[in-house]
Parts: structure tokens; C-alpha cells; sequence
């Protein structure tokens, strides 16, 4: 099976020239800059050719029978009976089973190496990266770095980004289109996702899961740098005075639209499990960051 | 004294939506002053409002269904026309508020008060003629089936003048429909507008169940059903274990809406994703509820116009079994990117594939029954073919979206919303207008012409491409569903084309509003005498279009799957009335259906302003109406033997009269 993907990867640009053609605009799937987002193209591609080998066969035969046998074809042969064929019949069911069982080893193999969770393989040490997704904008916290951004986030290229993601408001997913997989922003949750830039530009973030009246604005840019752009990029945010702590962070998470990127040069205490233990009860209230909350109480994944 | 409700709600500062208040009001006051001028109340009253002749409440389904077409289309133009303005430093011309009310209700009429009641209205046509029954097993029942839905609309509808619709999308995720995050009417509204109508689609599942399962003509074994009933006969089982689903959990939005219970919210203990898990419970079978039904139209379609017996009976029946089953094994596929693992994903995403396998036989099997036929390009028959190429495209971007590393990207895109467009106009609408056309002269007399048909099948075929490849295109570049201002500009052309393919479809629907109007001018032309106007098989060809309100004068004895072609092959269909006919049982009419109804739209209302004194007044008039209606024992009478052969006479007589007439013409 292994071998006949491979043999369909390589037969690719014959097959489906209409798709080829799409890869050559700047359409944000098509023209992927890390790995998630390039094998999610080769994974449209390969299930999209799969398919075509029956898809492609029906709207033809449709087409031609319908014309073939209309009515006024009088050479055409007539049998109102023949409604049943055993070669037919096997041959309608044996076919789709088999595309889709192709289909299935791909989604199963496939499903597994693009889990979310899974981290990606580099030599380098992976960026860690708190998103909380608020009304209506995006807070970055970059515990390691002890930064905070809003609306703007930066990563190095070549370099895999451990993303933790909650909400302190309703349901949110975050999404960077050029980076790949898409993942869901739950209050009370924390959700994981690791992408990875390959090649340095600015690329778009959204919200892909409607939050209310101010969900279209709800955009960030993605930055991927080389490492000495983004330390330049971390010094630009630590240069701004303001720092994240409770008081800030309650100023922030007030309902706003359209909101433009803003840097926090230094962070106060463990903003993003107090949004998630926020949640839990009295006890655990962000404003007093509970010792006990660890990162495997959150409910990741439920 | 009127708990939330003030004079505020109405929103008299808002033009657009008192424009279409405003419109909404003239269309009623012009029908109610047609009923005036004619002095029709009565004639409505007990020919319509109280019947519960399922051929009737079939009609006003349809009837419900084709008006809320227009009003979910309006929302759908006006959202089309937002996007493809609403780009960089322009904000178009509706602030958010009011464009994610818009495509709420958009999604809410088009599947409840569009698809489903069209679905149900073919139902109720077609099933107990098909089975060879007097009605269904409940007239009653169906009664209020049909006027609970028919609340549930006037209840979205009343949003627009008296408060707000819901801004949470079709399906009011929380924690956004939470009162926390949505402290106005417009959740209410649909909470109960769905509650009410769905209580009403349940009884309807439970009613067609039983009514398939008991009320058969003899000799109508399972594997002698058309595909219609067995399709219908799905439908019903999907109806029944789906919709307590949808009651269960809307009612627990409620609570925790009205009574600060805690089971969706972010905090207390309350759990979001427990409510999306359940709602696609409901809502994944809910889809299936909504094609199966068209999967029988259009078999039945395809068969007919093709002069042809089904291809392959059999595999259609298994094929649209397997469909029932796995429709309840494959909703998680419509949150992938909950973070639940890779196991679970991949059991969804494949789960999901094998629905392909026996949805491509079906489409298999209708292919092989052109093949040998004599196709006619009726309406009915254009709207078939139609279907079957684009449904073929809709199942492919399916399945690409059943694989979880697909879906990850595409997830909530315009591409998703291509998509379910593609299958959803693409079948269920197109299986309307198929099923519309085939029956229309069984329910009126006169065929529908075929010419504005034509031309409306084309518009909206046309129009459906200009209107969703560019959406497909469109999530490719990353655009997202439920966004009212975007930035790039390269999304504008494609904005454009969509909005052009819009006004196709618009183009479509003013043709078929047409051809209904040239069909009722030409109705003479176009009568239909035999009730065998298209070359029926099955037995609700057998009997007069419209059929005489007692369907059946003798109950018919079935020896095939396609009874009427059998009969006419053998020659044994009846040319002349019999001598004796039996005495028919038949039901009363009631306005018991329509007055419970009535008080379950107040009980809406007044749950939805927080009127208690008026919620519980009417809840005390469903119970009192529900226990006069059962003290009452007048609920039947006998159809004299004598009437029925009047009847069956006269139309002997006239279809004797039309074939010497043909006779002449030769």
C-alpha cells in the first residue's frame, strides 16, 4: 500500500492538472510553509486523486446515459427489465469498498502522524507558546521567554512551536491557514497543537470558530524569523514597559475589536493556568495562582 | 406584568429589519383580505385548519416549506451582498449584530422550516397512497405535528418584529448561547421555535413508523415496498432515536439558561464540548433524515421517467439500511479539531468513509436504471440527473473532509460551508424540485408545465456552481465561515462570482414561482384525468389525481414491488366502477391539533419574555384541550357504500370520456 502511494505521488502532476494549477497561486492551503500544512496539501491531493478514480467515472457515465437513452434515441436498445445483474452489482460494491479501504489505511496512518498533540521531530528546542484566546483578540505568553503579545506572535523558522491553547471566553479555534492544522480555544480546557515555520515571512492567524460580534476581527500575524530576527523581535516586545500581571490582564480580557498587536515586556505569575483554573471554582481564582495547579490537572483533550 | 418584553424590542431604529417586518405584514394582510373578500374563513377553517386528511397537511407542509424558501434566500442575498462589499477599509452594510442573526436564521429556516417540512410534506403526500392506506396510523397526531411546526416558524419569523433572532450560529454552540455571553431574546427564540417544531417532527417519526410498519396493503411484504416507504421508513427510525436528542439537550441549554444550571458553561463544572458532542448526535442523523427521503424521490424519479423497473431493488433497500445505521457512528467528525486523539479521530474519519460505499451504489444503481430506459426530460427527471453530478462532487468533498489531517485545515471554512451547500442543494433541494414536479398532480390534478421548469432547473443548477466553487476556492485561501469584514483583497473576484451565482439561483426561483403560477393559468390543459399522468408504478398512480379523500375505495391487493406496472402489464387494472363498494371508516376533523398548537406558540412566547402568568395559562390550555379532545367519543363516521360509488363513477366516467375523446382527436 505504502508503495502505491508513493507511485501516486509521483504520478500526481499528470493526473490532476486543475489542482496543480491551484498550487501555483498564493492560495493559503496550497502553498504551505511547514511540514503539518505540506502534508495536509500532499494528504488533499492523494485523497482527492483516490476518489477521482470513481468520481470521475459516475458523472461521465451519468452523462452519457442519460443522453444515450433518452427517449427520443430510437437506436437505442430498450429493456425495461433488466434491472438486476449480478456482475454489475458486485462490481459497484467492490469498487467503492476498495477506494474507501485505500482511503482508510490513509486515514488511519495519517490521522496519527498529524495528531495535533504529536510532537515534531527537530533537533532544535521546541518554543513554548500560551495562547488564550479572549473577547475579541489574542493574548501570546511565552513562558520561557517571560514575554506576553497581543495579536502578534513570532517563532523561528526551522524551529517546532509548542502551542497550549485555552479560552477565557466562549469557544474559539486557533488557526494559522499557511501553517496547517487548526485546533479548538475551550474555556476551562487546554488544547495543544505543534506547528513548525519553514521559511521566514508573516503569515495570518484567525479565529476559524465563530465567537460573536467581534469574531472577524479576531486576527494575528504569525511571524517566522531566522533566530537572530526573532531575538531581535523578543527584544522589541521585552523594550516595552508594560507587564502582564492580574490587574493588566483583567484591563485586557474586557470586551475590544479589532484590536492592534500590543507587547508586554515582562509577564507576572502563571497567566494562562489561572484563565484555565479560573473556571474551577472560587478556590483556584486567578488572582491568587493556586501552588497546587499543575499542568496535568488541565482537562487537555477531555 | 409582560416580564422582559417592552416596547424596546421592537426594532423600530433598524430599517432593514422593520422593511422586512413591514413586507411580512402587507403579504399577511393581502391573504387575509383575499379570505375577507371571498369570505373563505369557513372554508379554511374546515377544509384546512382542522383537516386531518394527510393529503391536506401534506400541501400545507409544502406550501410552509416554499414560502420560508423565499425568506431564507432573502437572508442568504443579503449575506452574499454583505461579503462581497465588506472588504478592507469598507464595512459593508450590516454591523455584526445583525449579519449573525442573518445566518443563523438562515441555517434555522432552511433546514427546519424549508428541508424538513418539504420532506415531511412528501411524506405525508406520498406514503399512505403508496402503501395503499386510507391515512396515516394517527390523523390526529398528525395534526398537531404539523401545526407545532407550523408555530415554531411563526415563531422565528416574530423575531424580526419583537426582540431578536439568535446570533450563535444554526446550532447555538455554547458557551455563546449561554445567558452570560447572549443576554437578549434571540437564544430563547430558538430554543423554543426548535423545541416546539421538533416535538412536532418527532410525533411525525413515531406516526410514519407505525403507520409504515402496520397500515401496508395486503400482499405489501418489506421487499415490496417502494424505496419512497423504505426510505421513509429509515427516516422515521432516524426521526425517533434522534430527536429525544435534540429535546434532551436543548432542554438542558435551557436550564442552565433560565435556571443558572451550570451543564454547558465554561465554569461550575459545565462542559461545551458535552453539548456539541450532543447536538451532532442529533445533528449528524438529522442530514440523513433530510436525504434519505429525497434518496426515495429520486428513485422513484429515475424509474419512472426511465420507463424502467429500480435497478437493483434489493442493494437499494440494504444500501439506505446501512445509511441508517451508520449515521449514528460518525458525528464526532464534526469537531476533529475538538483535541481528542488520534484512536478517535481515525474511528470517526473512517466511520465516516464507509457512508460513501453504499451512497455510491446508490447512485450506481440509479445510473444502471437509465441504462436500457427510455428517458424523458421532464422536470423531475432534469432535476435527477442534476443531482446525481453534483452530489457525486458534494460526497467527494465529503469524504476529503472525513479524513481528520483535511479537515484540520478546511474545518469551519468557507469550503465546509461549500460543501454541505453541495449536498443540501444539491440533493435534498433538488429532490425537492424533483419530488415537487412528480407529485404536484397527484395533490392538485393538473401537472406543473414543463417549460418555466426547465428553465428554473438550469438557473439553479447554473447558478448553484457560480454560487459554491468559488466558497471551495475560498477556504483554500483560508477564509472562514460566519466572518462579515475581511482583508485580503485577492478574496474580493471570488466574493463577486458567489454573489453572481446568487442571483442565478434568484433567477431559478422566480421561474419556478412561474411555472406555478402558468400551471394554475393552464390548469385545464394540463388536468390531469387518468391520475397516471407520468406513467406511474406504483399504487398512488392507481387512483384519481387528487385522490378522493378516502384514497381507496377497495384496498388494493399488492403481488409486486411496482404494483400498477404489474397490474398494467397484466392488464388487471380497473376500467369501470363496481357494483358494491363497502362503507368506509374514516376520521373527523378536529381543531383540536390547530388550538393546541396555538397554545404551545403562546407557551413559546411567553417562556421567551419571561411571561410566567401567560406560561402557564397555556400550558393549562394544551392539557384541558388534550382531555376535552379525549372525552370526546364523535371522532369517526362511515362513508356510505352509495357515496363511494358516486364518486368512483364519475371518475370512470370521465377518464371513458377522455379516451374516446383521444379516440376522435386520432
Amino acid at each position: 500500500m505504502n508503495d502505491f502511494f508513493r507511485r501516486m505521488r509521483r504520478a500526481k502532476p499528470l493526473l490532476i492538472l486543475p489542482l496543480l494549477l491551484l498550487s501555483g497561486c498564493k492560495w493559503a492551503l496550497m502553498d504551505p510553509q511547514g511540514p503539518v500544512g505540506e502534508a495536509e496539501k500532499s494528504l488533499i491531493f492523494t485523497a482527492v486523486i483516490l476518489m477521482l478514480i470513481v468520481v470521475v467515472p459516475v458523472i461521465v457515465l451519468t452523462l452519457v446515459f442519460a443522453w444515450h437513452f433518452r427517449a427520443s434515441n430510437k437506436k437505442a436498445i430498450y429493456r425495461p427489465d433488466f434491472h438486476h445483474s449480478v456482475p454489475i452489482e458486485i462490481i459497484v460494491w467492490v469498487i467503492p469498498c476498495l477506494i474507501i479501504l485505500g482511503l482508510s489505511i490513509l486515514t488511519w496512518k495519517t490521522t496519527h502522524e498529524l495528531d495535533p498533540y504529536k510532537k515534531l521531530a527537530s533537533t532544535k528546542t521546541p518554543v513554548q507558546v500560551e495562547v488564550v484566546a479572549l473577547d475579541w483578540k489574542w493574548l501570546f505568553i511565552y513562558p520561557q521567554l517571560h514575554i506576553a503579545t497581543v495579536n502578534e506572535m513570532a517563532m523561528p523558522v526551522g524551529t517546532p512551536v509548542d502551542f497550549k491553547i485555552t479560552s477565557a471566553t466562549v469557544m474559539n479555534a486557533f488557526f494559522i491557514p499557511r501553517l496547517g492544522t487548526q485546533i479548538y480555544a475551550m474555556g476551562g480546557m487546554q488544547t495543544e497543537l505543534h506547528l513548525m515555520a519553514d521559511h521566514p515571512g508573516t503569515y495570518q492567524g484567525l479565529s476559524a470558530n465563530f465567537s460573536g460580534d467581534g469574531f472577524s476581527g479576531m486576527r494575528f500575524n504569525a511571524i517566522a524569523a531566522d533566530q537572530a530576527g526573532f531575538d531581535a523581535w523578543v527584544k522589541k516586545v521585552r523594550a516595552s514597559g508594560q507587564t502582564l500581571d492580574a490587574q493588566s490582564y483583567d484591563q485586557l480580557a474586557k470586551p475590544s475589536e479589532n484590536v492592534p498587536p500590543a507587547y508586554y515586556g515582562s509577564v507576572n505569575g502563571d497567566i494562562f493556568y489561572g484563565v484555565i483554573s479560573s473556571f474551577m471554582g472560587k478556590a483556584m481564582s486567578m488572582k491568587t495562582p493556586s501552588e497546587t495547579t499543575t499542568h496535568s490537572s488541565s482537562m487537555s483533550g477531555m | 406584568m409582560l416580564g422582559k418584553l417592552t416596547w424596546s424590542a421592537i426594532p423600530l431604529d433598524n430599517p432593514i429589519e422593520m422593511g422586512a417586518v413591514g413586507l411580512m405584514g402587507i403579504v399577511v394582510l393581502i391573504v387575509l383580505g383575499f379570505v375577507a373578500r371571498y369570505n373563505l374563513w369557513l372554508y379554511l377553517w374546515k377544509e384546512w385548519i382542522t383537516t386531518i386528511d394527510h393529503k391536506k397537511i401534506g400541501i400545507m407542509y409544502i406550501l410552509m416549506a416554499m414560502v420560508m424558501l423565499l425568506r431564507g434566500f432573502v437572508d442568504a442575498i443579503m449575506m452574499r451582498t454583505q461579503l462581497a462589499f465588506s472588504h478592507g477599509a469598507s464595512h459593508g452594510y450590516l454591523p455584526p449584530e445583525h449579519y449573525d442573526q442573518i445566518f443563523s436564521a438562515h441555517g434555522v429556516i432552511m433546514i427546519f422550516f424549508v428541508a424538513m417540512p418539504f420532506v415531511i410534506g412528501f411524506m405525508n403526500v406520498a406514503v399512505p397512497l403508496q402503501i395503499g392506506a386510507r391515512d396515516v396510523a394517527f390523523p390526529f397526531l398528525n395534526s398537531i405535528s404539523f401545526w407545532l411546526t407550523f408555530v415554531g416558524m411563526a415563531l422565528v419569523n416574530l423575531s424580526l418584529a419583537i426582540g431578536e433572532f439568535g446570533q450563535a450560529g444554526w446550532l447555538a454552540y455554547p458557551p455563546l448561547s449561554e445567558l452570560k455571553y447572549s443576554p437578549g431574546s434571540g437564544i430563547d427564540y430558538w430554543i423554543w421555535s426548535l423545541q416546539i417544531s421538533g416535538i412536532g417532527t418527532l410525533l411525525t417519526g413515531v406516526n410514519f413508523f407505525v403507520t409504515i410498519i402496520k397500515m401496508r396493503a395486503p400482499g405489501m411484504t418489506f421487499m415490496r415496498m417502494p424505496v419512497f416507504v423504505w426510505t421513509i421508513l429509515c427516516t422515521s427510525i432516524l426521526i425517533m432515536a434522534a430527536f429525544p436528542v435534540l429535546t434532551a439537550t436543548i432542554g438542558m441549554l435551557t436550564l442552565d439558561r433560565y435556571l443558572d444550571f451550570h451543564f454547558f458553561s465554561n465554569d461550575g463544572g459545565g462542559n461545551q464540548m458535552m453539548y456539541v458532542n450532543l447536538i451532532w448526535a442529533w445533528g449528524h442523523p438529522e442530514v440523513y433524515i433530510l436525504i434519505l427521503p429525497v434518496f426515495g424521490v429520486f428513485s422513484e424519479v429515475v424509474s419512472t421517467y426511465s420507463g424502467k423497473r429500480l435497478f437493483a431493488y434489493t442493494s437499494m433497500v440494504w444500501a439506505t439500511v446501512a445509511i441508517t445505521f451508520l449515521s449514528f457512528v460518525v458525528w464526532l467528525h464534526h469537531f476533529f479539531t475538538m483535541g481528542s486523539g488520534a484512536d478517535v479521530n481515525a474511528f470517526f474519519g473512517i466511520s465516516t468513509m464507509i457512508i460513501a460505499i453504499p451512497t455510491g451504489v446508490k447512485i450506481f444503481n440509479w445510473l444502471f436504471t437509465m441504462y436500457g430506459g427510455r428517458v424523458r426530460y421532464e422536470p423531475a427527471m432534469l432535476w435527477t440527473i442534476g443531482f446525481m453530478v453534483t452530489f457525486t462532487i458534494g460526497g467527494m468533498t465529503g469524504v476529503m473532509m472525513a479524513v481528520p489531517g483535511i479537515d484540520f485545515v478546511v474545518h469551519n471554512s468557507l469550503f465546509l460551508i461549500a460543501h454541505f451547500h453541495n449536498v443540501i442543494i444539491g440533493g435534498v433541494v433538488f429532490g425537492c424540485f424533483a419530488g415537487l414536479n412528480y407529485w404536484f398532480p397527484k395533490m392538485f390534478g393538473f401537472r406543473l408545465e414543463s417549460k418555466w421548469g426547465t428553465r428554473s432547473f438550469w438557473f439553479w443548477l447554473v447558478g448553484f456552481y457560480f454560487a459554491f466553487v468559488p466558497l471551495y476556492a475560498l477556504g483554500f485561501m483560508g477564509a472562514t465561515r460566519r466572518m462579515e469584514h475581511y482583508d485580503n483583497p485577492a478574496w474580493v473576484p471570488y466574493m463577486w462570482v458567489a454573489l453572481f451565482g446568487a442571483c442565478l439561483i434568484l433567477c431559478g426561483i422566480i421561474c419556478s414561482i412561474l411555472q406555478i403560477v402558468v400551471s394554475i393559468r393552464d390548469r385545464k390543459q394540463l388536468m390531469d384525468v387518468t391520475g397516471d399522468v407520468w406513467g406511474g408504478r406504483t399504487l398512488e398512480w392507481a387512483i384519481s389525481s387528487p385522490p378522493p379523500f378516502y384514497n381507496f375505495a377497495t384496498t388494493p391487493v399488492v403481488g409486486d414491488a411496482e404494483p400498477l406496472w404489474d397490474a398494467k402489464q397484466r392488464g388487471t387494472i380497473e376500467r369501470e366502477a363496481r357494483d358494491h363498494y363497502e362503507d368506509i371508516h374514516m376520521p373527523r376533523n378536529t381543531g383540536a391539533g390547530f388550538i393546541i398548537a396555538v397554545f404551545a406558540g403562546v407557551f413559546g412566547f411567553a417562556m421567551i419574555w419571561y411571561i410566567w402568568w401567560l406560561a402557564i395559562i397555556s400550558v393549562i390550555g394544551i392539557v384541558l384541550t388534550l382531555i376535552i379532545r379525549t372525552c370526546n367519543d364523535d371522532i369517526d363516521y362511515y362513508v356510505p357504500g352509495e357515496e363511494v360509488k358516486r364518486i368512483e363513477k364519475a371518475h370512470f366516467l370521465k377518464v371513458a370520456s377522455l379516451e374516446t375523446e383521444k379516440q376522435h382527436a386520432d
